[in-house]
């Protein structure tokens, strides 16, 4: 009886192709790790100067006498994320409670749908209208010289970061169990009441983390950003101000940059602090959903 | 059919003590359907004031759409529709434009009990806080009262602030009986509440009961004939979706009954 049947492999080979799957993500993340910093490690621990890149605005890397100042690059990412988030989360929390909470049947089905269609809209057309829609808009409504600003940029990003930061929180809600809300509701709270005293409280680190997932998507984004940012090196003191992001100053130049050059290696280290950044972002955000921490 | 309306006799033919000429609740006619298909025809009934209604019934009877009818819970699923009147102190229960400040007067205790994701405190406190009260020394007042009264007091009151939902499950079933009773409701349902708890908690449920029935009317729903024997002053018997008949409870259980199948069923003949 004790033979080894076709069963018995198809076992042995589909549990060992899962397994290759479900590794090669962690292949992935420390391939790209020891790859960005190999490259620009170089750099970091020769030519860089930490006080000037952490302060200084000069970013010069194809100057006779180049400076790496990446200060302008790291206020303009946090500036542009700081803007999407001041109105995307606002609007995504409030769309996905309307999901979860208020809208029935089609109106439910029709937004999820098109929430998720919003997700798989190209970066690159959001870039698009941020140039050609949103800059003469903002030009005109608030009669100012350039258009592709933190605001334009803030906008598209936060449109951007909403489906993500909404199907997630979406998510969160949904995870509430529904005796939860005929338990409340039968004790004679209002819809309202439910969830703003039983479904956010019991949801906070699903909702929290909906949150940072889309910090962590506005600071990768990069065609969007480049298009509608304004691409200048500045520090902003208005919303009005054009900036320029670390991602777009990649994209931008890496392509001119000699390699191994230490144009190269700046670029590099951009890289790495970009990889740190979103690393804790999204760590803190699964850390947050499995509720570490949590009394 | 049991006629509703008339003072309900016992065998003997001596009136039975709590009949009054308008009881909290009246039912008549009502119908209550799941897409169309009924669940629960045409029942008539009455509870008085003071009371344990007692209804049993095998699985699928309706025993359940019928308590959710009762505080209109049915707005919670789109494929249930309740017809014909439910009436309590007199008013139709769709009359109340606020079905919030309806379903606040009524107790409801689930199958499975649900402690809200707050701390034993403010579960209790859950629904005085709806009703507007902030006075802390109020609100510790209730909390006491209501935890005492559902027998629950001497084995929380030094984790008043620890979640609900780390209590066990007799505790928090007693927990969600604290909760239903700080509603000071006129009207107390429960749902076959003795399901996940322990028989000895289930005893001392059941006299937590006894003792609310100077205060409030209960209707007890129960897969347990002998839960219903012990507690209920009269009984109503559904079975598939049909209420066979309502007794006076002693008088079901010692085989007075005008439908044999209500015999059959407390004999554990089927079921």
């Amino acid at each position: 009886m004790d033979r080894r049947d076709a069963a018995w492999y198809v076992d042995r080979v589909a549990q060992g192709l899962i397994f290759a799957g479900g590794i090669s993500a962690i292949v992935f993340i420390v391939g790209i790790f020891v790859f960005v910093t190999k490259e620009g490690l170089g750099f970091v621990f020769g030519p860089l100067q930490p006080g000037e890149f952490l302060t200084s605005i000069a970013w010069r890397p194809t100057s006779n006498n180049p400076t790496y100042g990446a200060l302008a690059l790291i206020v303009g990412t946090a500036s542009v994320t700081g803007f999407a988030m001041l109105f995307s989360v606002p609007l995504s929390l409030g769309a996905a409670l309307f999901i979860a909470e208020f809208a029935r049947g089609k109106t439910r089905e029709i937004l999820k749908v098109l929430v998720e269609m919003l997700a798989a809209i190209p970066s690159v057309v959001w870039g698009f209208v941020g140039m050609s829609i949103m800059n003469p808009l903002i030009i005109r409504i608030f009669d100012v010289p350039v258009g592709l600003t933190v605001l334009n940029a803030g906008l598209i990003l936060g449109l951007m970061a909403a489906p993500i930061m909404t199907t997630i929180a979406e998510d969160a809600l949904k995870a509430v169990p529904d005796s939860y809300r005929e338990a409340a509701e039968a004790l004679g709270a209002t819809r309202w009441e439910v969830v703003v005293k039983v479904v956010i409280p019991a949801s906070r680190n699903g909702l929290l983390a909906a949150v940072l997932l889309g910090v962590g998507r506005g600071f990768g984004e990069t065609m969007a950003v480049l298009m509608a940012s304004g691409h200048a090196i500045n520090l902003p003191t208005s919303p009005f101000d054009s900036v320029r992001a670390l991602t777009a100053t990649i994209a931008a130049e890496l392509g001119d940059a000699p390699v191994g050059s230490d144009h190269y290696g700046s670029l590099f280290t951009l890289g790495i602090l970009l990889f740190v950044v979103t690393f804790v972002v999204n760590l803190t955000a699964d850390l947050v959903v499995r509720g570490v921490g949590k009394k | 059919m049991v006629d509703a309306a008339a003072a309900p006799e016992r065998a003997d033919g001596s009136a039975f003590p709590l009949y009054e000429e308008q009881p909290l609740v009246e039912v008549r006619d009502l119908v209550i359907s799941y897409r169309g298909r009924p669940a629960l025809r045409d029942i008539d009934l009455d509870v008085y004031r003071h009371e344990i209604f007692g209804i049993v019934g095998p699985a699928n009877s309706g025993k359940t759409s019928f308590l959710r009818a009762l505080n209109r819970m049915d707005a919670f699923n789109p494929a249930m529709q309740v017809a014909g009147s439910i009436r309590i102190n007199g008013k139709n229960i769709n009359d109340w434009r606020n079905e919030y400040a309806l379903r606040s007067r009524i107790g409801v205790v689930f199958p499975l009990p649900v402690g809200l994701p707050l701390s034993v405190y403010d579960n209790v406190a859950f629904s005085p806080r709806l009703r507007g009260i902030r006075r802390k020394a109020r609100l510790d007042e209730v909390v006491e009262r209501c935890l005492t009264r559902a027998a629950l007091w001497d084995e929380v009151k030094d984790r008043l602030d620890s979640l609900g939902s780390l209590l066990s499950g007799g505790q928090q079933q007693r927990l969600t009986i604290a909760r239903a009773l700080s509603q000071e409701p006129e009207l107390l349902l429960l749902d076959e509440f003795s399901i996940a708890v322990d028989p000895v908690t289930t005893m001392r449920i059941e006299d937590v009961l006894r003792e609310l029935r100077s205060e409030i009317t209960i209707v007890l729903v129960t897969n347990l004939v002998q839960q219903a024997r012990r507690l209920a002053d009269r009984t109503a018997f559904f079975l598939t979706g049909e209420l066979v008949e309502t007794g006076v409870t002693e008088d079901l259980f010692e085989g007075k009954v005008k439908d044999r199948r209500t015999t059959g069923y407390l004999e554990g003949r089927f079921g």
